[in-house]
């Protein structure tokens, strides 16, 4: 299984399963962090963008994603003021600029981007920028994993691990994989090649251990700096992950220190009733144990043109992958 | 995501810089990443610099991937 979205794609977009032999099966896992946000956080980040004095500030690909009843891209259309950012410095940017707007910044992403967030929210705080917060949704990798391999369901030998969160946290906080669950686990490169040597290397496991394959990049300790840093801004805390539910000690929460930073307390956003939209399957699809082409409103009713789930919208989606890849198994 | 693109460090102001990769120059945030020095390739994500690039490793593992 691979629990990244970059991998995912780059499966897809390199043909390695035609390449595989049948009895090597890839599952898709939760690796597109854009996909696990669930319904309520759309709904308060609508909610916010609709205050007045508030401007919302987001990577990209949040911006079509469909929450209970609309979506940040249709929301601005009607109006609402929303920027779409490539970085936390851009949106620290506009606070500085717009002194008379407040600039919320939507937090989506896991240990590869949760840095830099936290690295905005100490910036700001060193330049006496109070006119910057953040709703904070990010989410860690290895407790979701230990989730779906304690919930059973899943059929998974080994995985491969995210590179670049792992850049960040390093190997040993998936040493449980092989110690508790005995599966093999290798941090992988988003070359194909990477990949191939990578599933190449599960294979020739005698004994379930984490390595890594991604050795240009990786630390075994991981980014330290990067880590001190989330520590300071952040607490883990239990979370809820789209389609698969509460996982413990899976999220970060803006640390009491930095209230003032912290969106959710600032402006105490009211979202609109929590909604699920029909027919889609986009939690069995995160959790590995369904693929896109199961779900009867694939291709159909759901294609990238008019998403109806979250897996279908963002660019790292495994329905998004499968849709343009024309996946099959 | 976990787009991390390796760039190369044109150019360092504290703890900020400027990256660039095919022609294409970036703005760059230093601040997770410990030294950097100009030449060095970095892997960049949403704007800021996660973690340097190796290029002894690099030639390491492309030369594994050729013996293949």
């Amino acid at each position: 299984m691979e629990v990244c979205g970059t991998h995912t794609m780059a499966i897809f977009r390199y043909g390695l399963r035609e390449l595989l032999p049948a009895n090597i099966r890839l599952i898709s896992g939760p690796g597109c962090p854009v996909c696990v946000t669930p319904n309520r956080y759309l709904d308060k980040a609508i909610a916010l963008a609709g205050t007045e004095g508030v401007t919302v500030a987001t990577f990209g690909d949040m911006m079509r994603v469909p929450g209970s009843r609309s979506s940040l891209e249709r929301e601005r259309s009607k109006g609402a003021s929303i920027r779409a950012v490539y970085s936390t410095d851009d949106a620290l940017a506009m606070a500085r600029s717009h002194p008379e707007r407040e600039i919320v910044f939507l937090g989506v992403g896991f240990e590869t981007t949760a840095p830099t967030v936290a690295s905005s929210i100490i910036e700001a705080l060193r330049e006496g920028i109070s006119n910057y917060s953040v709703l904070c949704g990010h989410k860690t990798m290895p407790e979701v994993m230990g989730a779906l391999l304690a919930a059973g369901g899943v059929d998974v030998d080994g995985f491969l691990l995210p590179g670049h969160v792992s850049a960040i946290i390093g190997t040993s906080p998936y040493r449980f994989l092989a110690n508790r669950y005995n599966k093999r686990s290798v941090v992988a490169g988003f070359e194909p090649l990477d990949i191939m040597q990578s599933i190449l290397m599960l294979i020739r496991q005698r004994r379930p251990v984490v390595q890594v394959q991604y050795k240009r990049v990786i630390e075994e300790g991981g980014n330290r700096i990067a880590q001190v840093m989330m520590a300071k801004v952040f607490r883990k805390s239990d979370d809820l992950w789209r389609g698969i539910g509460k996982v413990r000690d899976s999220g970060y929460k803006i640390r009491r220190e930095y209230a003032s930073f912290d969106a959710d307390l600032r402006f105490r956003p009211k979202p609109c009733r929590e909604k699920e939209a029909g027919g889609c399957i986009c939690g069995s699809v995160l959790r590995g144990v369904k693929i896109p082409s199961d779900c009867r409103l694939f291709g159909k009713s759901c294609t990238p043109d008019h998403p109806v789930g979250s897996c279908m919208v963002s660019g790292e989606g495994t329905c998004a992958a499968y849709y343009r890849y024309g996946g099959r198994r | 995501m976990c787009l991390g693109i390796p760039m190369r460090v044109v150019k360092i102001e504290g703890s900020e810089g400027v990256v660039e990769s095919g022609g294409l120059s970036r703005k760059a945030n230093f601040s997770l990443i410990k030294s950097v020095a100009l030449g060095d390739y970095v892997l960049l994500h949403a704007g800021f610099a996660i973690e340097r690039i190796k290029p002894g490793e690099a030639k390491k593992t492309l030369k594994l991937l050729r013996d293949l």
